[in-house]
Parts: C-alpha cells; sequence; structure tokens
C-alpha cells in the first residue's frame, strides 16, 4: 500500500504543482519538498512528493516497473543454458 | 550514489545468486514490507536461493494489520461518507466487508489521495479512514492541518495508523520467533531514515538491510546480511541510499509531531502493541473521528479459521495455512492477508503456487 512511485515535475506553483506520471498529468502537494523545481523527479505516494530523487535513478526504476519479469526470463533463459 | 544499471544486470544477477548457494548455515529472514513480499514473488527469488536461506513474511501492510473491529465500526456510522483507500473495503469485519455493507446502502468513497476526502468534505459529512505506516501517516497529517486551517469541521479521520520500528521491537521481544536478520521496508524509511532501526542490533543483536524493490536490490541486501551473520556483527545497512537517507524526511516529521502523538494500536492478529501507532493530539480533537463518533476498537477476530496472524508473525508460511487456496482465495478471502494485494497469502496465492 505503501508504494511510492517516481514522476517528473513538470508544473510548480508553491506548495502545490502538478507531474509527469507515465504520460499522465497529476496534481501533486509539494508541502515534504519545498526545494524541488520543474524538472526534477520525485517520489509520489497519495497525491504528496516524498522526496527528490535524481533523474537518472527515476527512470531506470520506470524501466524497471515497465519491464516486469524480463530479468527472471533471462535468467531462467541463462540457468538451462547452464544445465545444459 | 548506486548506479541503477548494476540493478538489471543478469551476470551480476548470477554472480550472486552462485554466491549466496554456497551458504549452508540455515537462516531466516524476515521482510517486513508487503511490497517486498510482491517483488520476491514476482522476481522468483526464492527459488533462487538455496534452501538454507528462508525468506518469511512479515506484518508488513497496513491493510492485513487492521482489525475487524475497526470495520465494524465503521459499519455501524450513519450519516457520514467514509472515505478510504481501495483495499481495505475487501477486509472482512466480524459480520461482512465494507463492500458487502456499500451494497446495502452504505455511502463509501474510495480514494488515492488524503485530499480528495478534504475535498468531498464540501458538500457532506465526511469520514476519512487514517490506515497507513510511516509512508501514509505524513499526507494525512497535512491533510488534517489544511481541514483545520480552513476550518472544514465535516471531515474527521479515524486514526488507524501504525508504526514499523515499534512492531518490530514487540515482535522480537514477546513472540518466541528465531530471526537472523531483516529486509527493510524502502518506502517507510524515506520519511524514518534507516537510523530509526538501530534498535534491532542494540537490543536484539539481529541486523537488517534497507532495501528498493528490484531483484539485485533484494539479492545484495540478503548477500549484506549473511556477511553480516557470518562473520557476528548485526548491524542496519541503507542499500537503498539513492532513495532513502539515515534520518529521513525532516519536515514530513515536523508535520507528524504536530498534529499526531504515540499511542498504543491494534494490529488484527496480534493484538496490542505499545506506542506503535498515532493518534490525534488534542489540539486538532475536532477532526479525531473516534473523538467524533464515540469509537472504540477490541481486540476480537473471531473464529474463522484464518491463520494470518502465524503468517504475519512469521511462524508459518501461508501455504501452511488448511484454508489456503482451498477455501481462501483473492476472489474470496477469509482473512485480511488474502485481501490487500501485498498481502502474504495474496502473494503467495499469485506466485508461489
Ligand atoms: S504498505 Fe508500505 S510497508 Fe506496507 S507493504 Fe506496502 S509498501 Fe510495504
Ligand atoms: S490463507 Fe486465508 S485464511 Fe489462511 S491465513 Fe491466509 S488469509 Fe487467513
Amino acid at each position: 500500500m505503501c508504494l511510492a512511485i517516481p514522476a517528473q515535475v513538470v508544473q510548480k506553483d508553491g506548495e502545490k504543482g502538478y507531474v509527469n506520471l507515465g504520460g499522465a498529468r497529476k496534481e501533486v502537494m509539494f508541502t515534504f519538498t519545498p526545494e524541488v523545481e520543474k524538472g526534477d523527479w520525485v517520489l509520489i505516494h497519495t497525491g504528496f512528493a516524498l522526496n527528490v530523487i535524481s533523474e537518472e535513478d527515476a527512470e531506470e526504476t520506470l524501466k524497471l516497473f515497465d519491464e516486469l519479469g524480463t530479468i527472471q526470463d533471462e535468467m531462467e533463459l541463462e540457468n538451462k543454458n547452464v544445465e545444459q | 550514489m548506486l548506479n541503477n544499471k548494476k540493478f538489471r544486470d543478469p551476470a551480476l544477477i548470477k554472480k550472486i545468486v552462485d554466491d549466496l548457494n554456497n551458504w549452508k548455515k540455515p537462516i531466516k529472514i524476515m521482510e517486513v514490507c508487503g511490497s517486498h513480499t510482491m517483488a520476491i514473488g514476482h522476481w522468483g527469488i526464492r527459488k533462487l536461493l538455496p534452501p538454507s536461506i528462508q525468506l518469511i513474511s512479515g506484518p508488513g501492510c497496513p491493510v492485513c494489520v487492521t482489525p475487524s473491529s475497526l470495520i465494524d465500526e465503521l459499519i455501524k456510522l450513519k450519516g457520514v461518507t467514509i472515505a478510504t483507500f481501495g483495499d481495505l473495503i475487501r477486509v472482512p469485519g466480524k459480520e461482512e466487508t465494507l463492500e458487502q455493507a456499500r451494497a446495502k446502502g452504505l455511502d463509501i468513497k474510495l480514494i488515492y489521495s488524503p485530499l480528495e476526502a478534504l475535498k468531498l468534505a464540501e458538500k457532506k459529512q465526511v469520514v476519512f479512514v487514517g490506515i497507513g505506516f510511516e509512508t501514509t501517516i505524513p499526507g494525512i497529517a497535512q491533510t488534517i492541518f489544511l481541514a483545520a486551517k480552513q476550518k472544514q469541521f465535516n471531515f474527521s479521520v479515524f486514526p488507524a495508523f501504525k508504526l514499523v520500528p515499534p512492531a518490530l521491537d514487540a515482535l522480537l521481544s514477546t513472540e518466541d520467533i528465531e530471526l537472523d536478520g531483516f529486509l527493510l521496508p524502502g518506502h517507510v524509511s524515506v520519511i524514518i531514515g534507516s537510523e530509526s532501526y538501530d534498535l534491532l542490533p542494540e537490543k536484539f543483536g539481529i541486523g537488517g538491510v534497507v532495501t528498493g524493490f528490484e531483484p539485485l536490490d533484494i539479492l545484495r541486501a540478503v548477500k549484506l546480511l549473511t556477511n553480516q551473520i557470518s562473520k557476528d556483527n548485526p548491524q542496519i545497512i541503507n542499500e537503498y541510499n539513492r532513495v532513502v537517507d539515515s534520518s529521513g524526511n525532516k519536515i514530513a516529521k515536523q508535520i507528524i509531531e504536530e498534529i499526531l502523538q504515540v499511542e498504543d494500536a491494534l494490529w488484527r492478529g496480534i493484538g496490542w502493541i505499545p506506542d506503535s501507532g498515532m493518534g490525534i493530539k488534542e489540539k486538532y480533537a475536532e477532526f479525531d473521528a473516534a473523538k467524533k463518533y464515540n469509537i472504540t476498537l477490541k481486540d476480537e477476530e473471531g473464529n474463522t479459521g484464518c491463520r494470518c496472524a502465524d503468517v504475519l508473525k512469521g511462524k508459518i508460511i501461508p501455504p501452511e495455512c488448511p484454508l489456503f487456496e482451498k477455501v481462501c482465495t483473492p476472489a474470496h478471502p477469509i482473512g485480511p492477508c488474502m485481501v490487500s494485494s501485498e498481502g502474504s497469502c495474496a502473494a503467495y496465492y499469485k506466485y508461489e503456487r
């Protein structure tokens, strides 16, 4: 339930603003992260930004969320290769 | 800052897995967080580990540990809208779930953010069900703060918050559970910081690793734990330092401090744990649904045969419950661990059969 998701800040007016969450524009409160700026990546949970993360890490994490399963498949393949 | 590319490198995964497969001494590691249970199932990590390394699920989901009497009390409320996060509506109360009560006319609104509940209060009396661990608590505290600022007296929160470190303290103090290490929750720790778990090595001599949700995060955490165990040097390590720091989010902690205070809390299947939850301070009593509607919770789990209590304490794994899969499924949950997608039984049902 408390999984937080990385998203990029697209607009910030004081405490309020918007993030791009997988293509959707979502309203977010920056109460806990007053230092963020447009373009920054944040972890979002129940409409609040919990902290700032680096873009590189966020993109990588997003990709991993996107590609769930591939690593396991690759590993299974590799295990098979090892067995053979 | 760690380079994330490494977290998907199959060669590196294989290296760690091979290395871990040399581990001989039987050890038990508890993953506290339901998202970890999900990730471990999803990536098939249990199958990659040798039989000597057992991963067991702990009390990691606020939905699973919500007592049935809360559901019963909410159903009794008349003339209010109940606003809640989605998972809660399928949690069985003594007689029925919120979902079943809704079919009979109970006014329930599912929301994503507590701010939506505050907005709803512009039109009607709203009780927001405050469930959550430290990740979720600051947003709800801030919403109470805004309600006070707007003098929105249609809005109240029932505080059913839970705190992770005291629960681990209680688990280790009162139960006879043999554990060798913890995988500690990533997103709870964003708020409270990794130093909040120092009591584990200091008081109990058990180490823990704060970790993320990628396969390499989890495997690395297991590896770091085996390293400590072999050196008999228990400590808290922050593997997830690309997201978590040692002291957490100061502003979020200040807002919690302003609105809430530490209190005893009732955990489903575990009972009352001292200082393991939060209530609303007297200054904000008008927004406290427990006071407004005179709600008290009782420890009275019905006799359904559900073994959630033992699952949450890590004493059995879900398939050891006689009802698992046979009677209890995600479509027809008997106990709360099967309800939330992050519940231990639901995760086992999905991934480990
Ligand atoms: S609510 Fe948080 S701690 Fe609980 S299972 Fe979900 S992510 Fe983990
Ligand atoms: S399988 Fe169902 S009945 Fe058994 S412990 Fe899990 S939730 Fe309870």
